[in-house]
C-alpha cells in the first residue's frame, strides 16, 4: 500500500473488510463478511464483547415468527408513534433476517435462551454480556482479527474519493495504526454526548463525524433527543421496568400524567425545578421475581444502596441517550447498508434506524433486530464490494479525511481543550428545556453556540500524535452531532415522533418526509426525495406487483 | 465507579485490564492492577462481571463514592454479599446457571397507544 503522512512507529494492517466498532452489529457485519468469504478485521474503541449500550445492559429483541398475523401487527404497532416515516419494506426485510439471525445466534452460538416450556425457547430478549461474549466467540471461530483498545479516529480514501480503509490508535501499544481495506463498516454506535446512560461513554458518534467528512449524509437527526429514566445517583438507564412505576412529588403526592413510556416530558418539567420520586409499586409478586431474573443489572444500584424500589421511593433522573435511543443517523442508500460514498458501509446505531422506526425510539427491541440485520446486510455488501476490486485494493494511494480535533485549520491549541469542549456542547445538549422540551426560542440559541464553539474547535483543537487524538475526536464529533442535531431539529417545524416542539404543536402533513443533513463547516439540510413507504403505500406496491 | 481491588483476591490475571470498555486499568508493577483513570469509568459493571475471582466491587453510584462511604470498604461490601454479586446473578462462573437460561421478564403493561391521526398516513 502506498500511503501519505505516515508516522514511522505506525502499525500497518491490511483486510479485505474493516469493521469499525465491537458491539452487535460491528460483530453481525463481521461475522457476516467472513462468513462470505473476506479477510476481516474488527477493531474497538474498547473491548468487543463489553463495548457499548448492549453488552452492560440486555435487551429485547424484535423477533417474531414468520406469521403473517403476527408480522403484521409487528409492523403496524409503532407506525403512528414514529409519525409514519418508517419503512414497511425494511420492516419486513428486517424481520425477516432477525428471525434468521437469532436462530443462528441460539443454534450456532449457542446462545442459552431460557426454555418455552413446550419444547422449543423463547428467543425474544438477550443478556447483555452473554450476547456479546458469544458472538466474539462466533468472531474468533470465522477468523475474524480483533484489535481491542483500538479506536478509529479517520478514514482513508482513494483518488476517486472511495473508502479504502481507516485509521486511528492502539491505546495499549501506545502507537497509531491503519487498516488498508476494500471495503470499510462503520458501526460505532451513535452518539450518548458522554451523560454517563449505561455502556453508552463509547458512543460518542464518531462513525457519523468520519462519514460526513466522505461526504455521507445523515438521516433523522432531530429525533436525537432520547432521555433515559435512572435513578438519581446511578447509570442504569434501564427502563423497561419503569411501567410499574408511580412518580411522586418530594412531599409524596402523585406526579399526575407521569410515566415511563407516556408521560416522560411531564418528568422532565418537574424535574427542572424539583425533585422526582419513583416507586416500582405496580408489579405483583410474580413479575417482580421474574424482573430480578430477566434483568439482574436494574437491580444493581439498588441491591447496593439498601433501596427496595418496590416499597421505597428513590429520585430519579433523565440521561440523554441521544442517537444511541433516538433513531438518527447515517443515511442509507441501498439494500446492503451502503452510503452514498463507495466503499463505506454502515450497520447499527451508527445509521438511521428510521427505516424500522421512523422518528420515535424502537426502544431496544427494534435497535436490536436492526443491529443483528444492518450489520449482516452491512458485512455482505462490504465483502461483495471488496471482492469486485480484486488484487487493486492493495496498490491504491490513500489519504486521511480527518479534519476537526486531528487537523487543525489554524494553530494548534493547547493539551487538554478537549475537555471544555465536551463541557460546553454538553452545556446545550443535556439541558431537558433545550434539547426535550423543544422551542425555537431556546433551540436557535443554542445552535449558534454550537457553531461558535465548532469554529474554535476546527480551528485550535488539536490531539498531537498521542492517545489525546482519540479525545479531541470524540469531542469534535459531539460537537458536529449537536449542530446537525438543532439545524435538523429548527428545519422540522412541527411535532412529529419524538421531536417534539412546543412552538409547533402537531403535525404537519405536508412534512411527512425525513430530513438529511450533510456538511461540516456548512450544514446543508434537505428532504429526503426518497419518501417513506407506510402501511398505505405499501399495501399498493403489493397489489401492484 | 470502581471503587475496590481487592489485594487480596486479586490473582493478577489482568482480565480487567483487557475487557475494561474505557480502559480504566492499568497492570500494577506488582502485579495487581491499578486503577488508572477512575474518571473514564462510566459504572458499567463489566469488569465485575469478567473477574474470575471476585476481587472487584463497582459502586453504582456514577461519580466516586465519599471517602468514609462504605462502600469503599472491602470488609464491608464483602461481608453485605456484594463482592461477586453481579456476577452471580448473571450465572457466570464454574458450576453456575447461566442467567441468560432464567431471564424471562414480566408481561410489561402497556399505556393504551394514541389513535392514528388520519392526516398521517
Amino acid at each position: 500500500m502506498t500511503v501519505t503522512g505516515l508516522s514511522p512507529h505506525t502499525h500497518e494492517l491490511s483486510a479485505g473488510v474493516f469493521v469499525v466498532g465491537g458491539g452487535p452489529a460491528a460483530a453481525w457485519a463481521a461475522y457476516k463478511a467472513a462468513q462470505a468469504g473476506a479477510d476481516v478485521v474488527l477493531a474497538d474503541k474498547g473491548y468487543c464483547g463489553t463495548s457499548g449500550a448492549t453488552a452492560a445492559a440486555g435487551t429485547g429483541v424484535w423477533y417474531v415468527p414468520p406469521h403473517p398475523a403476527e408480522r403484521e401487527k409487528a409492523m403496524a404497532g409503532r407506525e403512528a408513534l414514529g409519525g409514519y416515516l418508517a419503512d414497511r419494506r425494511w420492516m419486513a426485510r428486517v424481520l425477516d433476517q432477525t428471525y434468521e439471525g437469532v436462530n443462528e445466534l441460539a443454534d450456532t452460538g449457542r446462545y442459552p435462551f431460557p426454555p418455552d416450556g413446550a419444547g422449543g425457547q423463547l428467543r425474544r430478549g438477550v443478556q447483555g454480556p452473554e450476547y456479546m461474549r458469544r458472538m466474539r466467540i462466533l468472531l474468533r471461530r470465522a477468523g475474524v482479527r480483533i484489535l481491542d483498545h483500538s479506536p478509529v479516529v479517520e478514514l482513508l480514501v482513494d483518488a476517486d474519493g472511495a473508502v479504502a480503509g481507516a485509521a486511528g490508535y492502539q491505546r495499549r501499544h501506545d502507537r497509531p495504526y491503519r487498516v488498508s481495506a476494500g471495503a470499510v463498516v462503520l458501526a460505532t454506535g451513535g452518539c450518548a454526548f458522554l451523560s454517563r446512560a449505561l455502556g453508552c461513554d463509547v458512543n460518542t458518534g464518531d462513525g457519523a463525524l468520519m462519514a460526513a467528512e466522505a461526504g455521507a449524509e445523515l438521516s433523522g437527526m432531530e429525533f436525537s433527543n432520547a432521555y433515559a429514566l435512572a435513578p438519581e445517583f446511578s447509570s442504569v438507564t434501564k427502563t423497561a421496568y419503569y411501567s410499574f412505576a408511580t412518580f411522586y412529588h418530594e412531599d409524596g403526592t402523585v406526579l399526575e400524567g407521569a410515566g415511563s413510556q407516556k408521560g416522560r416530558s411531564v418528568i422532565a418539567r418537574t424535574l427542572l425545578t424539583e425533585k422526582v420520586y419513583c416507586r416500582i409499586d405496580r408489579a405483583d409478586a410474580d413479575a417482580q421475581r421474574a424482573m430480578r431474573l430477566a434483568q439482574a443489572n436494574f437491580f444493581l444500584p439498588f441491591d447496593r444502596m439498601g433501596i427496595d424500589p418496590f416499597t421505597q421511593r428513590f429520585p430519579v433522573t433523565l440521561l440523554l441517550e441521544g442517537t444511541v435511543r433516538g433513531t438518527g443517523g447515517i443515511r442509507i442508500t441501498g439494500d446492503d447498508c451502503a452510503t452514498s460514498v463507495p466503499g463505506l458501509y454502515v450497520a447499527g446505531d451508527a445509521a438511521t434506524r428510521e427505516l424500522i422506526c421512523g422518528g420515535f425510539t424502537g426502544g431496544g427491541s427494534h435497535n436490536a433486530a436492526w443491529a443483528i440485520s444492518s450489520g449482516t446486510w452491512a458485512g455482505r455488501g462490504a465483502a461483495r464490494h471488496a471482492a469486485s476490486l480484486g488484487p487493486l485494493t492493495a496498490r491504491r494511494r490513500v489519504s486521511a479525511l480527518g479534519g476537526a480535533g486531528l487537523r487543525p485549520t489554524g494553530k494548534p491549541g493547547r493539551p487538554g481543550a478537549a475537555r471544555e469542549v465536551v463541557a460546553a456542547v454538553q452545556a446545550e445538549v443535556l439541558p431537558y428545556e433545550k434539547n426535550l422540551l423543544r422551542h425555537e426560542d431556546r433551540l436557535a440559541p443554542a445552535l449558534a453556540g454550537l457553531h461558535s464553539t465548532w469554529s474554535g474547535l476546527r480551528a485550535s483543537l488539536y490531539g498531537g500524535d498521542g492517545a489525546e487524538v482519540v479525545a479531541t475526536r470524540q469531542a469534535a464529533a459531539l460537537a458536529a452531532h449537536g449542530r446537525w442535531m438543532y439545524t435538523a431539529a429548527l428545519a422540522r417545524q412541527e411535532t412529529r415522533g419524538m421531536h417534539k416542539r412546543e412552538d409547533r404543536p402537531g403535525a404537519d402533513p405536508s412534512s411527512r418526509r425525513r430530513l438529511l443533513v450533510s456538511g461540516l463547516d456548512e450544514i446543508q439540510v434537505r428532504p429526503d426525495p426518497v419518501a417513506p413507504v407506510g402501511p398505505q403505500e405499501y399495501a399498493g406496491l403489493r397489489a401492484a406487483s | 465507579m470502581i471503587e475496590i481491588v481487592s489485594q487480596e483476591r486479586c490473582i493478577g490475571c489482568d482480565r480487567c485490564v483487557e475487557v475494561c470498555p474505557t480502559s480504566v486499568f492499568d497492570t500494577g508493577p506488582g502485579g495487581i492492577p491499578v486503577i488508572a483513570r477512575v474518571q473514564d469509568c462510566q459504572t458499567c459493571f463489566m469488569c465485575e462481571a469478567y473477574c474470575p475471582v471476585d476481587a472487584l466491587f463497582v459502586a453504582p453510584q456514577a461519580e466516586p463514592v465519599e471517602p468514609g462511604s462504605p462502600l469503599r470498604d472491602e470488609a464491608y461490601v464483602t461481608a453485605a454479599g456484594l463482592l461477586g454479586g453481579y456476577r452471580k446473578k448473571i450465572g457466570w462462573g464454574r458450576g453456575r446457571t447461566p442467567g441468560a437460561l432464567r431471564a424471562v421478564g414480566p408481561d410489561l403493561p402497556r399505556p393504551t397507544p394514541a389513535p392514528p391521526r388520519k392526516e398521517h398516513r
